[in-house]
């Protein structure tokens, strides 16, 4: 089934329910003071499709993030993976049951080799408990990983780099990193927080392309990002979020028409003369 | 003045029992701070804990080698004290509890309210008789040569503590080159991306926190040893100081650093220690410097040759300057 085909005949109305959701989300709030950042009402986020979520600067994107994937406590609210509950479990919890996110800024672990950071990813090593690294009986498991990481640089175009300092690589390849990083989690979804920004012009195509290329190898993916061009570009459905709030939500093409969205990003008044 | 004397006296200072100990307690420290980038400022305060753990047992009847373990486990158990409360917050407030928790426990074992099981400012003596009781060496005679010379009972504290500093470089290298070592290692490069990849930050912060204070406290047990006796004040903070200054010298992040670090302090430390002593008693430096002016200019002195050091070396002896260049983005 083709990815346009697993959103087609979904409403584009905010909340909407989803034939196949990965992700249910309702009623997730979040306060900063007399902020609220966060306050969705009821979303859903179909399973292998790439979802953006855009909206105006301080719409509470990253907030979501956070909340979602336990880097934050919400004030009220649940959300469930593949049916199982998520409302306080801490973030390396949400990573091992398969949401693992990424962050704005690019956070490679510098002084440990493109490998190590494959490698670290990887779950479920003996050899990372205490007495599993004094007795020894790791090695296998770590060879198994090592092929796994192998095959995952390659398709990252990173192969040439498996003995280099993660802090050694430029700014595109670090997120290239941190998306093959991600997979070694064995995630089933994935949540980019703005995967272009601050990457080369040059990069943008190449990095995209491993974007679908998530999807196409059976990964929901949802990011965050600001250009408009690269969301209708790659979004199977598009989520659009002001003042904490879904405003909007529909395949790409429907969303650059929304009035409301319009009104988001430009203002209530535009067009109008004074 | 007696040059050569001095180099010899500055070196058994470096290969002494105090050099292992601080080998021992920097390797703790360099678990701690230069793998898993944990500021931990009070290390000295485990060292007390492990000293004071083995002391406490045997005056209250028990063996010493009963009281070794306690005081390991006394070391340990501090580490999860002070850890558990403070491990989720930001780096500045474990330094911040434990810089003070090891002055409140000197303080502590110092006051006469502690004298009972303590002895306050009194100290407690002759509690590793058991020790040397094992010693295989001729107590009444001196090993070596020419003027580098231990004596028996001195060379037994040598040989078991520097046996003991090798099994702990082991142990920390076999633990670092294993993918728990690389867990920590990613903490101290960024701990939200350790966690958003499944990792349970906090549980490792807590390991090595804990294992790191063991071997201070194994290396307070030692120093304590080799004197017979602990006192309260041999646990002053310059100790934890001193023990970064090995830790940076040698390199943090590697294995062989703090152990060789320590011995290059050491011999740095006495070899002006007798040069200033030397100097001062001869005249050198008229009524410009009591006795009490040049023990504070060698200090300077041991700052500056410290200096130099790191001006050759940033990375410190063993550290890897590829690490250093590294610009953490």
């Amino acid at each position: 089934m083709s990815a346009e085909s697993r959103v087609a005949g979904i409403e584009p109305v905010p909340g909407v329910a989803k034939p196949d959701a990965i992700l249910i989300a309702d009623g997730v709030r979040r306060a900063f003071g007399g902020l609220q950042a966060v306050d969705v009402g009821h979303v859903e986020i179909q399973r292998n499709t790439i979802t953006s979520l855009i909206g105006p600067n301080g719409a509470g994107k990253t907030t979501l993030f956070n909340l979602l994937t336990g880097f934050d406590k919400v004030d009220g609210g649940h959300w469930h993976l593949n049916g199982g509950a998520l409302v306080g479990i801490p973030a390396h919890q949400v990573a091992r049951k398969g949401m693992v996110r990424t962050f704005q800024l690019t956070r490679s672990l510098a002084r440990l080799t493109v490998m190590e950071n494959m490698l670290f990813a990887a779950k479920d090593q003996r050899g990372e408990s205490l007495v599993g690294a004094l007795f020894g009986g790791w090695h296998q498991t770590e060879d198994e990983n090592e092929i796994r990481a192998r095959e995952l640089l390659e398709r990252f175009d990173l192969a040439h780099m498996e003995d280099e300092y993660a802090g050694s690589l430029s700014g595109g390849q670090r997120k290239l990193l941190e998306m093959a990083r991600a997979l070694m989690v064995e995630p089933e979804i994935i949540m980019l927080d703005e995967p272009m920004a601050g990457v080369n012009p040059a990069l943008t195509q190449s990095l995209l392309r491993h974007i679908t290329g998530l999807r196409d190898s059976g990964k929901t993916v949802v990011f965050i990002e600001h250009d408009m061009d690269v969301v209708q570009e790659i979004s199977d459905w598009v989520i659009v979020l002001s003042e904490g709030r879904v405003i909007a939500e529909g395949p790409p093409e429907t969303i650059a028409r929304n009035p409301d969205v319009i009104d988001a990003y430009l203002g209530t008044h535009h067009g109008e003369v004074p | 003045m007696d040059y050569f004397g001095i180099l010899v006296d500055a070196l058994r200072a470096a290969v002494g029992p105090v050099a292992a100990a601080y080998a021992l307690s920097a390797t703790g420290l360099n678990l701690q701070f230069g793998y898993t980038g944990l500021l931990n400022f009070g290390h000295v305060g485990f060292m007390l804990a492990g000293a004071y753990g083995a002391a406490i047992t045997v005056e209250a009847g028990g063996s010493l080698w009963l009281g070794i373990p306690i005081g390991i486990a006394a070391a340990v158990a501090l580490g999860l004290l002070l850890g558990f409360p403070t491990l989720r917050l930001r780096a500045d407030y474990l330094a911040i509890v434990t810089i003070s928790a090891a002055e409140i426990l000197r303080l502590v074992v110092r006051s006469t309210w502690a004298h009972p099981v303590t002895r306050s400012v009194f100290g407690i003596r002759a509690f590793a008789d058991e020790f040397f009781d094992l010693n295989p060496f001729d107590v009444g005679r001196d090993y070596g040569w020419g003027d580098f010379r231990f004596s028996g009972r001195q060379l037994w504290v040598i040989v078991v503590s520097w046996t003991i500093v090798a099994a702990a470089g082991l142990l920390v290298y076999r633990m670092i080159h294993s993918p728990w070592g690389r867990v920590i290692r990613a903490i101290r490069e960024d701990e939200d991306a350790a966690r958003s990849l499944g990792k349970h930050v906090f549980s490792y912060k807590l390991q090595s926190l804990m294992l790191g204070g063991g071997l201070a406290g194994l290396a307070g047990i030692l120093l304590a040893v080799e004197q017979q006796s602990v006192f309260p004040d041999t646990w002053m903070p310059k100790i934890t100081f001193f023990l970064y200054v090995i830790v940076i010298l040698g390199g943090a992040g590697t294995v062989m650093g703090p152990i060789v670090g320590a011995i290059v302090f050491q011999f740095l430390f006495f070899f002006f220690d007798r040069f200033m002593t030397s100097a001062q008693l001869q005249g050198w430096f008229g009524d410009v410097l009591d006795a009490t002016g040049a023990a504070q200019v060698k200090l300077v002195l041991v700052g500056v040759g410290l200096m130099a050091l790191m001006a050759v070396r940033p990375q410190g002896i063993f550290g890897h300057r590829e690490e250093l260049l590294i610009d953490e983005r």
